[in-house]
């Protein structure tokens, strides 16, 4: 055999045995930070299969610790035998799933419609509303995000209360654009700033009007922007616990407010609770993984200038 | 209102409006305005018991105020033409934002300075500065503010997390898009599902998978393991031990019950921070790590002197909004401890919340949170001009 000629020099087989131990450590901590972000979501999954004694015993992996069970659905009328027979605890869930889903798409539409109304005037137009000028309207708009919903909690209660608006979707619709309408404003600002105002120039030199400039050729431009604004006011609405607690009793309840009302009162029943909680959390997981690319859009839209 | 000269959109024109439309554009104005204000006047009337007609709801008020503003739009558009169809894009945002802010607060202004329980039934009496001097000495409000600051002060360490991670994802990795998703789905999370999941469930002293892993760290190793990891075992529980972590209590005492809240709100919360921050780094053009590489910079020297420097403006930013967030937060302190042990863990949100829930204290709650608003928005202006002056000499 001869000698080995060419070789590496000593400090690249350093490199090589660094970067290496630098991969190492890089996915070591991507993939615990993996697992402490799934881990709980895994746990409300497995949870919602199991019977005391799993919970009690804390098996982990179905059908290796413990064999599963729909304990837990079957008590929100939701597993394979009771999903034909009436149930009433399902009719309860599926009307608070149904006014969360309401309320939220609702809001949101209206505060991507209002929102980028304004965003879209606020980018091409100079306004003067007495002493404001643009960016005074701007700072309006945006300085409701700052806002906490405290302040407005009270005063909402009893406006509400007069307006016989207490406890009904409208309520809570019109309460939810106003929390969502800053971002939207702050997100499609961003977005109709970064379209050259020549399309609209050639659209109006064709004829066509303000507004219908905006809504035939800007529009389907910034749609996938919107789509951003409109998700990220979906995770929030759909979220919202605060108002909804405040201002609902009966009839619009959310699905924040019936899984915190549950809390307390199920003791270690954890298979239900998990089920139900799991139920509210999965509309969002869903949008996450398939829309993914939109949230992380809309939310990099004010960063980066 | 009026539309300077010199859009940012150069349009040209012409409008000629004849006075029949101006005429009618005002006339729709004030009439809608009179009707407006003869609703308001009625009803009040009609409150204080001068007229009996009854109405059970304010109602009517709000349906003339709807119709006052879209004529309010249509007038814009009849009387100013071109100019009025530019008003119409952000007039509607602006009178709905102006009536659901301005007035609510106006409206809380009068309600912060007044005695008002709801479950008492004498109705609302003005007591001037009695709630004021009643939130002096209340201590649990000073508390309550003062574990805000705690809250607040985390996010510097929250920020250190997020920044880490976006640094992490931005690098030459397999399987980006699945880590970007998982570390995504926290923030979809309701803070209310959240809560019953890791606060009531998983930190749960008895059967919670934690407390588990805790107690398992602290049990004192079988002695049937060879010495190599017999030893390092005992020194674990010995140290776990130390810790406390042989009987675990997340909720009991003060600092920790703090310290878990803190956790489970930055659990949600560092994917947002992390998202903005590695959409800044996306946007670092590569060219300058490549020139710095070449006069031979180290990672660290390269993330002192150029990645951090340009991530400042980014930064503040992600920082600002997180500040703002956390300012509301709530959610997850009504629903696992509602601010106990001793109020260690209550924000000034869920310490109002239930002020309002349990005792029905509208008036002294308003005020509260009229203080707590103040408060935030003197501090605000401070940190953003503080933000503007460090940004600057750095460009």
């Amino acid at each position: 055999m001869s000698n080995q000629i060419f070789r590496d020099s000593d400090s690249d087989r350093q490199f090589s045995a660094s970067w290496f131990t630098g991969r190492v450590f890089v996915y070591s901590i991507l993939l615990l930070w993996a697992f402490i972000c799934l881990f709980p979501i895994y746990w409300t999954i497995t949870t919602s299969f199991k019977m005391a004694p799993d919970v009690m015993k804390g098996n982990i992996i179905p059908w290796v610790d413990f064999t599963p069970k729909w304990l837990g659905w079957r008590s929100l009328g939701l597993s394979p035998e009771t999903i034909g027979i009436e149930s009433t605890v399902r009719e309860e869930f599926l009307k608070r799933f149904w006014n969360s889903a309401i309320v939220s798409v609702c809001s949101s539409i209206l505060a991507v419609g209002l929102g980028s109304c304004a965003a879209y005037g606020l980018s091409r137009f100079n306004y003067r509303f007495g002493f404001m000028r643009n960016s005074d309207i701007s700072f309006f708009f945006l300085s409701q995000l700052i806002l906490p919903p405290v302040v407005l909690a009270l005063p909402f209660l009893v406006l509400y209360k007069s307006l016989n608006l207490l406890d009904t979707r409208i309520g809570l619709i019109l309460l939810y654009t106003l929390t969502v309408l800053p971002i939207v404003i702050w997100i499609m600002r961003d977005q109709f700033s970064s379209i050259p105002t020549e399309l609209e120039e050639a659209a109006l030199v064709d004829g066509l009007s303000v507004w219908g400039a905006f809504t035939t050729i800007i529009m389907p431009i910034a749609l996938p922007g919107m789509v951003a604004a409109f998700i990220l006011s979906l995770v929030l609405t759909w979220n919202e616990y605060f108002f909804a607690a405040l201002l609902t009793s009966s009839h619009a309840k959310t699905l924040p407010v019936m899984v915190a009302s549950q809390t307390g009162s199920q003791g270690i029943s954890w298979w239900s609770m998990a089920a139900l909680s799991f139920a509210a959390i999965l509309p969002l997981i869903v949008i996450a993984i398939i829309l993914e690319r939109y949230i992380i859009k809309g939310m990099a839209a004010g960063a980066v200038k | 209102m009026s539309i300077e000269e010199g859009d940012k959109l150069h349009v040209v024109t012409a409008d000629d409006i004849s006075n029949n439309k101006k005429r009618l554009g005002k006339f729709l104005v004030w009439g809608s305005a009179l009707i407006l204000s003869f609703t308001l006047l009625i009803q009040a009337l009609d409150t204080n018991a001068v007229l009996t007609i009854g109405l059970e709801t304010w109602r009517p008020s709000l349906y003339a105020y709807v119709l006052w503003a879209f004529c309010l739009c249509a007038s814009q558009v009849l009387t100013r033409g071109e100019h009025g169809k530019r008003v119409l894009f952000v007039l509607p945002a602006a009178l709905f934002v102006i009536s659901m802010v301005v007035f609510p607060l106006l409206f809380g202004l009068v309600i912060a300075f007044s005695d008002w329980n709801l479950s008492s039934p004498d109705g609302r009496t003005f007591n001037g500065w009695d709630n004021v001097r009643q939130m002096w000495v209340d201590p649990f409000y000073w508390n309550a503010l003062k574990n805000m600051v705690w809250y607040t002060l985390v996010i510097i360490l929250e920020y250190t997390v997020a920044f880490g991670l976006a640094i992490l994802l931005n690098s030459q990795i397999r399987g980006r898009k699945f880590f970007r998703v998982a570390f995504l789905l926290p923030l979809m999370l309701s803070p209310v599902a959240v809560s019953w999941m890791i606060g009531k469930s998983m930190l749960e002293i008895r059967f919670g998978p934690i407390s588990r892993f805790l107690r398992w760290l602290a049990s004192e190793p079988s002695t049937d393991l060879p010495s190599l990891l017999y030893y390092p075992g005992m020194y674990i529980a010995d140290l776990a031990q130390w810790f406390g972590w042989a009987s675990p209590s997340f909720f009991g005492s003060a600092g920790i019950a703090r310290a878990m809240i803190m956790a489970m709100d930055a659990w949600t919360f560092i994917p947002f921070m992390m998202i903005m921050i590695l959409a800044g780094l996306q946007a670092i053009p590569r060219e300058l790590y490549e020139a710095s590489e070449v006069d031979g910079a180290s990672k660290w020297r390269q993330f002192l002197e150029i990645t951090f420097p340009l991530m400042l403006p980014v930064s503040i930013t992600a920082v600002l909004i997180r500040i703002i967030f956390k300012l509301k937060l709530a959610d997850i302190i009504i629903n696992i401890t509602s601010g106990g042990p001793g109020g260690a863990t209550d924000s000034v949100t869920s310490f109002i919340f239930r002020e309002y829930r349990d005792r029905s204290n509208v008036g002294y709650g308003t005020l509260l949170a009229i203080v707590y608003l103040v408060i935030i928005v003197i501090a605000m202006t401070v940190l953003i001009k503080l933000a503007d002056r460090w940004m600057k000499p750095r460009y």
